[in-house]
């Protein structure tokens, strides 16, 4: 048994995931209209690289990043999830807290899912890390717990000795990461190993599980002595967050990760193990990033379980997959803690569609009326980042800015312990994420400002410079005509001289 | 004896202050006014003269120099403002803009249909940002117009319009929260989430 850490507050929920997690993982439909934004992992969008009336074919790259090149800016490119043809190019309701609409490629399936030409690489293990690296960059792989930040650059090898895979899974409601350890834990095995060898050999690998799901567990530790593979898997408390990266990082290893850094600065990377399958199908298999699972569940659904979704599904088509009930009102996409609540369903499953939180009106609990803060202090009790909420509440809802960046907000994870935790019902997760936004907005507008600076700083000097060309343009001519004034009085006055002395 | 040593010594160190600080003013000297620098980075630079100053260093010079209020600039709004109070220590003060909004952001677009190509927007902008020559039809720079409004009025065929930067998922903001406040509030807030969705 090895020594585990603790980290600071955290909260222990009501897990809701054995709605979810009786049944195996299965297919979702192909759908008749396949939606896939540009953007569906942090950074830049895509660039289409097909056009309207195009045929494609499963798995063919249909958007690139800036350039074709995946290294320059944040970016990962989109692939077609089914064949069919492109029917538009165009803005359409995406998956946002905000309900608008972003550029996506449409495709209109033709129900015979070929497969685009498939290249695996399978003996990576020969070739320099490099090469593996850029078929998981081509593949348009993210980290798929959620965040979806693109993974290869998550791939670097600089100074990496602790590998470690996350199967924590911390979020009630959530159970696809459980299933797929339960189902293929050798992939996520194989995936482990292979993003090992891009990390230029980290030295330990591990694998996390939370002791809440023993069967994942077992399967898990089943494959790597069957397979031999130097992994170790390690059953981790159950506690929110424990799936955070910091948390996580912290109770294996003890290590803790300084603000405003990322884990690499101390030699660790986490990936999800959903992440591990992709590159496993990436590697192995030469498959891009067609699909992924998604924990359809709540009490709007009649059966809820895990699904093998097509990225571009439409939310209507699964859920009506799975049962949808009579009188939704709810629908949250992400967990119950850190998800947030869409404003219909007529929108893709992207790279970052976790889970689809599909409830009727007697679960949502009536919102309870918000009370002044009493500075309990419980809330920083439950900080997992050791932040102080109760300051930063008081201050977002000041609009200090300043004062909030003073106490990090750009540290807090979002993941609502504090407002879990708080007597007052004080929604604080509410005001951290409209600070952080109004801070974004903010420095956004000043390089806006820089630049109209510069601009009108330059357009005074240009007035003051024509101005003075005009003057000496001016004074020159006046020269002139003065000059060629004089000359001619000066001829007239010879010729009548001349007149004058005939 | 002690004594002359005592002096001595504490001249001496007060000479050797004394150069010190005379050469660190001489190489660490600042370039122009800081304040008017700071203040200047707080405003937001569109140049609209809407708080009654040409281009909006002339309003921070003058606030730099004690002769104006903080509260004047509608397009920096209550933010500018609170930063402006922070920074110079004065007492924040309500916004005073004379029935001037504090302004969404706006965009000039011209209807190139309708543009003569008399080149007034182009002398009225303050940041450059219409493209065009005489007789030719004119076109704003999206990316560089501050939405100042200024090339507006000038325009004899009134072909420029303000229009709302519309809002994308890149520059969408979280909502400032609204909470209700007593527990009428929150029925009617509750009912309202009732509505069914799907
Ligand atoms: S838990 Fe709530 S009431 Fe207590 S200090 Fe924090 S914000 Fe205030
Ligand atoms: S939401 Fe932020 S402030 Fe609240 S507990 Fe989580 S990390 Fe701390
Ligand atoms: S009102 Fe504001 S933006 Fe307009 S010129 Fe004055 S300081 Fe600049
Ligand atoms: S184009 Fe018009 S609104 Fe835009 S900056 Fe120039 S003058 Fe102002």
């Amino acid at each position: 048994m090895i020594e585990l850490w603790q980290f600071h507050g955290g909260i222990k929920l009501e897990g809701h995931k054995s709605l979810s997690n009786k049944n195996p993982i299965v297919q979702a439909n192909i759908p008749q209209f396949l939606v896939l934004p540009l953007l569906q992992h942090i950074g830049d969008p895509t660039k289409p690289i097909v056009e309207v009336g195009e045929k494609v074919l499963k798995g063919q790259m249909i958007a690139h990043c800036h350039e074709h090149d995946c290294s320059k800016r944040i970016s990962t490119p989109v692939h077609a999830s089914s064949s069919g043809t492109i029917v538009a190019i165009e803005p359409r309701a995406v998956p946002h807290p905000s309900g608008l609409r972003a550029p996506c490629i449409v495709i209109e399936t033709d129900g015979q899912d070929t497969w685009f030409e498939r290249v695996p690489l399978t003996d990576y293990m020969e070739l320099p890390p490099s090469v593996a690296r850029t078929y998981i960059a081509q593949a348009g792989i993210v980290g798929l717990g959620g965040a979806g930040f693109p993974s290869h650059l998550k791939l670097k090898p600089e100074g990496i000795d602790t590998l470690i895979i996350n199967g924590a899974e911390c979020e009630p409601y959530i159970t696809c990461d459980d299933r797929l350890m339960r189902e293929e834990p050798d992939k996520i095995i194989a995936g482990a190993s292979i993003i090992r060898h891009v990390l230029g050999g980290a030295k330990r690998c591990i694998i996390a599980i939370e002791d809440n799901k023993a069967e994942a567990y077992s399967a898990l530790l089943e494959t790597a002595q069957q397979q031999q593979e130097q992994v170790e898997i390690i059953q981790v408390p159950t506690i929110y967050p424990m799936g955070g990266e910091k948390q996580l990082i912290h109770v294996l290893t003890g290590q803790e990760v300084e603000r405003g850094k990322l884990p690499a600065s101390i030699g660790i990377v986490v990936h999800n193990v959903k992440t591990a399958r992709a590159v496993y199908r990436a590697v192995q298999q030469g498959q891009a990033l067609i699909s992924r699972i998604v924990t359809v569940t709540g009490n709007g659904i009649k059966n809820p379980q895990n699904l093998e979704v097509r990225l571009g599904t439409p939310m209507h088509v699964v859920i009506e997959q799975c049962g949808r009930k009579s009188g939704i009102k709810r629908l949250i996409m992400g967990g119950s803690m850190m998800g947030f609540a869409l404003p219909n369903d007529d929108m893709p499953i992207v790279k970052t569609t976790n889970s689809l939180i599909v409830s009727r009106n007697d679960e949502i609990e009536t919102p309870s009326l918000p009370m002044p803060c009493i500075r309990c202090g419980a809330c920083a009790n439950a900080c997992p980042i050791h932040l102080l909420p109760q300051q930063l509440y008081w201050y977002a809802k000041a609009k200090d800015f300043k004062k909030v960046r003073d106490y990090h907000i750009f540290d807090c994870i979002e993941c609502g312990c504090c407002a879990y935790e708080c007597p007052s019902h004080i929604p604080l997760v509410s005001y951290y994420r409209y600070a952080k936004a109004e801070i974004i907005a903010s420095e956004r507008d000043r390089k806006k400002a820089d630049l109209a600076r510069q601009r009108h700083e330059f357009r005074t000097f240009r007035l003051k410079r024509e101005k003075a060309e005009k003057a000496t343009r001016h004074k020159q001519k006046k020269a002139v005509s003065d000059n060629s004034k004089e000359t001619a009085i000066k001829a007239a006055l010879e010729k009548s001289k001349a007149k004058y002395d005939t | 004896m002690i004594e002359i040593i005592a002096i001595g010594a504490l001249g001496g160190l007060a000479c050797l202050f004394g150069l010190l600080l005379g050469y660190a003013s001489v190489r660490f000297k600042i370039e122009g006014d800081p304040v008017v620098d700071q203040i200047d980075v707080i405003l937001p630079q569109q140049q609209c003269g809407k708080c009654g100053y040409p281009g909006c260093i002339t309003y921070a010079e003058a606030i730099a120099k004690k002769e104006e209020e903080i509260n004047l600039c509608p397009p920096g709004g209550e933010v500018a403002m609170l930063a402006l109070a922070d920074l110079l220590d004065r007492e924040p003060k309500p916004l005073n803009v004379n029935g001037m909004e504090e302004t969404l952001s706006l965009l000039a677009i011209i209807d190139e249909s309708t543009c003569i190509g008399c080149t007034l927007c182009i002398q009225a902008c303050p940041v450059d940002a219409i493209l065009g020559a005489p007789k030719q039809m004119h076109t704003v720079i999206d990316r560089e117009c501050t939405g100042c409004e200024l090339c507006v009025a000038p325009c004899p065929v009134n072909c420029i319009k303000m229009v709302e930067i519309p809002q994308a998922v890149d520059t969408w903001k979280w909502p400032y929260p609204i909470v209700p406040l007593t527990p009428e509030d929150q029925e009617s807030k509750t009912e309202e989430s009732m509505e069914p969705l799907l």
